[in-house]
């Protein structure tokens, strides 16, 4: 008689066993394969068209970038060679380095250096500022680019290399020509990994093979800087749109790597010898509770403030991420751990007092208008946060309306200026990537209502002392102008912050060489 | 009959016109906008100006559907807002797992349910029906999501004799590989049919086993296997046959929690994902799309009445 286990074995042979043969043949190639459950759907192609992060990771796999942030995030060069800066300040120049390839085999020139940072220069907001500050950019010959500023500027190399969306990549000349407003159709890069277009299933399946003509640089690799070695032949992203059956399919050793599991799978992975959680990301995200600067309650800065005072952010991360080695509290604007972090002006954010917040209302005069919060129930960490500010706003005695939505309606309605009764809102929650928010130069550090972020935000102090930073030449006078930003955010009560947390990933054993970063590359990572 | 198949297949353009045009004005009307989701954080106001006006977003919503009318009287269903492919290529791409899913799960609940539902019948009032009847109610009770995990946990993560996910072709991995990943997901879907299916058989049967002509049967000596196969099951068969049609309607609805939960790449997650981010040409093209199908089953059900029972005639 057969035993259960003979039973069982011989059951998995019937099923698997013409899987087993029409592998054999890859056995004999030993080709590599990086098997990765991506954070999100990669469901368009252009990183200059949207900030999608799963496009911004999808740029990183087959584009290059002149410049790159290293891990104390500091810009440093990767396509470029050397560089040079006239005595004014005013002219930079960049040679590219040698064996610089797109994976039509097409040398890398200045020309597509200069076509590609324009494009870039129409759509992100720092390559916006540097092209308002940028008298000329052209090529000299093949390899040299030459930057002439109009005026004194003095994040060239911060713009340039930034490492999150957009991110100046690099293209063709003939892709970088299309406009910056629709999509590219041609997806040649000169980055460590080819798309295989042919290959692309959007909602599924996104395969890279390794650009053997890649010429990655000498330098140890740190963060996005120094040398981008692809070690496996191909890495498949598939998209899996269920937390539970990612996590299984992980345990089950389907796939290797799994990049963003939710922070109540943790445990579960821990328990599994087979399987390694760590968190990757040194700045994890920003939660911010925004408001709309422009309609009562919210258009009066002390009523904000006073909003502010209830705000704890132990109670959201304890709500919305739990378990506390994922997330800290941190009352600098700037992500704590990162060069400007500091806590000027940060009381108001730091009390988490409802008597002290209920005061504060009770001084401003406050006439009971309801504060509408939008909730997108389909983003559990931004729900829990819109119900704890409910909860706190409540207590403090405000009036609150909660309205639930998706996502995608959130972000549609959050850009309407109109009265509540027409559309409009008071509050929204969000968060941002450690990395997108380091300096004083966010978006969401904006006081120009016609330019800035959702929420308006109005101060004329806060942008002179944003304009101070782009030409703050010294590292310490950069750290007391981002102390000066920093107080006008608390004093005008920008936003609310609500916490540092980080996403876990999560990988089976075999996976080798992982990157601490902000952003999650690929090269560097062998599977044993 | 001929004239009644023409005259069906022509009463479904005015229904496609309807559900083109509900279709259109329910999204539109809807709030969200794909070009916020595509602009993100950083845009300003000109940006989502300049994205909706780039995606024809800001036309009049009649030269809207005007356009889109056209473009499909020419067999084109547009092109996704966010991926840039033809909405054709994508649910050629997609539609593979989700109609070998469904024919797998129709399959397999048929040959289940109607032996079941026919003993049921036969036995009825005894344990054995009484077992099919619990088991009935139970495959209506249990969500396809629960029953999805239960299988996983059992038959991947214990006895690891199936795989947790995926899909593989039958048409380029082969037939053992698709087997193997499609039996789950096959047996989860099919549960809710199965349960239908014996219920309604077993309903069927025991109506038709009160005739007077299978008294007739019996009188004439024949076997209780002979009566149940050759008269009660197929007068039983009309019935049977219209809740099977109807299942298949369903499983469009059912799909779309089944291949989330064992990640198959079909239409089902498609549309879902199409829906939050609010890429219109999918969502309109999907719909029409199901509603064709949906139209085309009731078709084929209403024809297949004549081969079953002679008396109908169109």
């Amino acid at each position: 008689m057969l035993g259960w286990t003979t039973r069982r074995s011989l059951l998995a042979a019937l099923l698997a066993g013409p899987l087993a043969l029409g592998a054999l043949p890859g056995v004999a190639q030993a080709e590599t394969t990086l098997r990765v459950i991506p954070h999100a759907d990669l469901k368009n192609l252009d990183p200059i068209w949207t900030t999608a992060y799963i496009t911004r990771n999808h740029g990183y796999m087959i584009y290059d970038t002149l410049f790159a942030m290293n891990e104390n995030f500091e810009p440093q060069p990767q396509m470029v060679d050397t560089w040079e800066t006239s005595e004014d300040g005013l002219t930079w120049t960049f040679v590219l380095r040698d064996g610089l390839t797109f994976h039509d085999g097409a040398p890398v020139t200045a020309a597509d250096v200069v076509a590609s940072l324009e494009r870039w220069g129409k759509r992100d907001g720092m390559g916006q500022q540097l092209f308002a500050n940028t008298a000329s950019l052209e090529a000299k010959d093949d390899k040299t680019v030459v930057l002439t500023l109009a005026n004194e500027y003095g994040l060239v190399l911060e713009s340039i290399g930034k490492i999150s969306s957009n991110v100046p990549f690099i293209m063709p000349a003939r892709v970088a020509a299309t406009d910056p407003f629709e999509q590219i159709t041609d997806f040649t890069g000169s980055g460590p990994f080819v798309f295989q277009e042919d290959q692309w299933v959007p909602g599924s399946t996104v395969v890279y093979t390794k650009f053997e003509d890649y010429v990655p640089r000498e330098e140890p690799v740190s963060a996005a800087s120094g040398g981008k070695v692809a070690k496996v032949d191909k890495v498949v992203w598939t998209y899996f749109p269920d937390q539970t059956t990612a996590m299984n399919a992980l345990m089950a050793g389907e796939v290797d790597f799994f990049e963003q599991p939710a922070n109540d799978l943790a445990p579960l992975l821990e328990a599994n010898p087979d399987i390694t959680v760590q968190v990757n990301d040194p700045l994890g995200n920003i939660g911010f509770a925004r408001f709309n600067h422009l309609l009562p309650p919210f258009d009066n800065a002390d009523v904000r403030r006073a909003a502010m005072m209830a705000m704890k952010q132990e109670d959201y991360m304890a709500a919305a991420v739990g378990d506390p080695k994922f997330w800290k509290t941190c009352y600098s604007v700037f992500p704590c751990g990162t060069p400007l972090d500091n806590d000027v002006g940060s009381e108001v954010m730091s009390m988490g007092d409802i008597d002290a917040a209920k005061a504060a209302l009770a001084e401003t005069g406050y006439d009971g208008t309801p504060v509408v919060i939008m909730q997108p129930t389909d983003i559990p960490i931004l729900s829990a946060f819109s119900l704890v500010t409910a909860e706190k706003l409540r207590n403090a005695g405000f009036e609150v309306e909660v309205q639930a939505m998706d996502w995608s309606t959130l972000t549609s309605r959050r850009a309407s200026r109109d009265p509540v009764a027409d559309g409009g809102w008071n509050m929204f929650h969000t968060w941002w990537i450690g990395a997108d928010v380091i300096d004083p130069m966010a978006i969401a550090f904006s006081g120009d209502p016609d330019a800035g972020w959702f929420g308006w935000a109005e101060d004329a102090a806060l942008e002179e002392a944003r304009a101070a930073f782009a030409v703050a030449g010294t590292e310490e006078e950069k750290k007391e102008v981002a102390q000066t930003v920093q107080d006008r955010l608390w004093s005008i009560g920008a936003s609310g912050q609500l916490g540092q947390f980080f996403n876990p990933v999560a990988y089976r054993n075999n996976v080798q060489g992982l990157i601490e970063s902000p952003v999650q590359f690929f090269w560097n990572i062998s599977v044993e | 009959m001929t004239r009644y198949i023409t005259m069906r297949v022509l009463s479904t353009i005015p229904v496609m016109v309807l559900v083109a045009l509900f279709v259109f004005l329910m999204l539109r009307l809807a709030p969200g906008d794909p070009a916020s989701v595509i602009a993100g954080d950083y845009a300003t106001a000109e940006d989502v100006a300049r994205i909706r006006e780039q995606l024809g977003l800001s036309d009049p919503i009649v030269v809207q559907f005007v356009r889109w009318v056209g473009a499909l009287a020419q067999g084109d269903l547009g092109t996704s807002i966010f991926s840039g492919k033809p909405v054709t290529e994508l649910i050629g791409q997609r539609i593979e797992p989700t109609i070998l899913l469904a024919l797998t799960t129709i399959v397999f609940a048929v040959v289940v349910a109607v032996p079941l539902g026919t003993i049921a019948a036969f036995r009825a009032g005894s344990l054995l029906d009484r077992v099919v009847m619990l088991f009935s109610v139970s495959g209506f009770s249990v969500p396809v999501f629960v029953l999805g995990y239960i299988l996983i946990y059992t038959f991947s993560m214990s006895l690891k004799v199936l795989p947790v996910q995926g899909y593989k072709s039958p048409f380029v991995e082969g037939l053992g590989p698709f087997l193997y990943h499609i039996t789950l997901p096959t047996v989860t879907l099919s549960v809710i049919f199965i349960a239908l299916i014996a219920r309604m058989t077993r309903a069927s049967v025991i109506e038709v086993l009160e005739e007077d002509y299978i008294r007739t049967a019996r009188a004439k000596g024949q076997s209780e296997l002979t009566i149940l196969m050759r008269h009660a099951l197929r007068n039983a068969a009309v019935p049977v046959v219209t809740v099977i049609g109807i299942g298949i309607a369903l499983l469009i609805g059912g799909v779309v929690v089944t291949e989330s939960v064992f990640n198959i790449p079909g239409l089902g997650r498609l549309v879902l994902d199409a829906v939050l981010a609010r890429d219109y040409p999918i969502i309109q093209g999907l719909i029409l799309f199901f509603s064709f199908i949906y139209i085309f089953i009731n078709l084929m059900i209403d024809l297949s009445y004549t081969l079953l029972d002679p008396r109908i005639r169109y």
